[in-house]
């Protein structure tokens, strides 16, 4: 699992991060952000590569947790 | 791909997306005395593009200022598209920009020839509208911004407000959506080079030629496209109009690319705030989400939109089609009686 602290970073920064560390294609990832633009733009962006997303809420902050899809079944 | 320039690591939150939300202004403008004098026919209390001066024989003086930190790494094109943004305020009200400012804020570390370019670019947007650029004022900023205060002239009845829409109106934008969203995409060095061009240069485009069509087909109501996204300056018109919207999304003009761009997360974040600030107007339920934050994204000189009689709708659409500078504009939806909704967008 990829842990990426995004915290700090305002758009497109974090959904860039993610992007650069989904290159390697691993069945799971976790991002935190710290505002509501990079929470969603980071859920967009995993859709859209096709995992599956997961977010809590953490303080100030929120965690999202990418499930590649074919990893569930 | 976009060059590196000296202003490149300053374009994270630029353009119009840097606009402060509305729910936001809102609550600062709360308490501030409204002064009311039978010469002022526009001021601030009704959320329009400029302020509006009676001046003696049916003259009226239109006044605004618009600034931003740079959408674009280059400086000359950060100029121009400042400058269009501003000078549109002018053309939204129906008026002739006559006189111009410029606002200009710089890092000390800037150098003179990319402040030159910004100031240039500008100049050039002044001229090509007609106007004349008069002076100006500059500061060091640790965030470099640019734009204009403008004057412009219109007579009395031709004025043009954000409010005046009526049932049985139609409504015209004239130009594409998706100018944020491929600002954003940009600097993660998504954007085909042509793609960037052709935005690019809608952005820096001028109004004027919009204006000058639109003026001919009895305009009711009118307004540009900027900060607040066309939901969020469509509601704007509705309220002012008293009236509720029904906006056709198959008929939206934007750059395709934004809608892909959108569904991988390259959105403004004053996309989410003209969202969270219009949302509860808007019933949109069967709207795909992408296309959904195109109509929220913030765009920077953004086409004016239009409330005008139907009747007049199809011949202006006509003439607006004969230019290249609004070949683009399109019927974008009419307007109703008053709904629950301000907005339908289906």
């Amino acid at each position: 699992m990829k842990k990426i602290d995004a915290r700090g970073l305002s758009c497109p920064e974090p959904v860039l991060l993610l992007r650069r560390a989904l290159v390697k294609g691993e069945d799971e990832y976790v991002i935190i952000v710290d505002n509501g633009a990079a929470k969603e733009n980071c859920l967009r962006y995993g859709q859209y590569q096709g995992y599956r997303v997961e977010i809590a809420a953490e303080g100030e902050a929120f965690e999202l947790r990418l499930f590649k899809k074919e990893a569930d079944t | 791909m976009m060059k590196k320039t000296e202003l490149s690591s300053f374009s994270a939150c630029a353009g119009c997306a840097a606009k402060m939300g509305a729910a936001a202004l809102g609550e600062i403008l709360v308490g501030l005395q409204k002064q009311k004098d039978p010469r002022l026919l526009v001021g601030f209390d009704h959320s329009d593009d400029a302020a509006a001066y009676e001046l003696c024989g049916e003259e009226v003086l239109v006044a605004t200022t618009d600034f931003f930190p740079p959408p674009v790494a280059d400086p000359y094109l950060y100029g121009q598209i400042a400058a269009a943004n501003a000078l549109s305020d002018i053309y939204a009200m129906g008026g002739e920009p006559r006189l111009a400012l410029n606002i200009l804020a710089v890092p000390e570390s800037l150098s003179k020839e990319t402040v030159r370019a910004i100031v240039a670019g500008g100049a050039e947007r002044v001229r090509a509208a007609g106007a004349l650029l008069a002076g100006g004022h500059t500061v060091f900023s640790d965030t470099p911004l640019y734009g204009l205060a403008v004057w412009g002239c219109v007579k009395k009845d031709s004025l043009w407000t954000n409010g005046g829409a009526r049932p049985g109106d139609a409504l015209i934008l004239t130009k594409a959506l998706g100018s944020g969203i491929i600002t954003v995409a940009a600097q993660g060095e998504l954007v085909a080079a042509d793609v960037l061009k052709k935005v690019y240069g809608r952005m820096a485009r001028l109004n004027k030629t919009a204006r000058d069509v639109l003026q001919d087909h009895g305009v009711h109501a009118c307004t540009d496209i900027t900060g607040f996204g066309l939901l969020g300056h469509t509601l704007e018109l509705a309220r002012a109009g008293g009236c509720s919207v029904l906006l056709d999304a198959s008929a939206l003009p934007y750059q395709a690319e934004a809608l892909d761009f959108a569904r991988m997360g390259f959105i403004p974040a004053g996309a989410y705030r003209n969202r969270d600030f219009a949302a509860s107007h808007v019933e949109a339920a069967t709207i795909d989400r992408a296309l959904a934050d195109i109509c929220y994204d913030p765009q920077t000189g953004g086409g004016l939109c239009c409330a005008l009689p139907e009747k007049e709708a199809e011949a202006c659409l006509h003439e607006l089609h004969l230019h290249p500078e609004t070949a683009e504009a399109a019927l974008i939806g009419r307007v109703v009686e008053r709904r629950e909704k301000y907005i339908y967008l289906k």
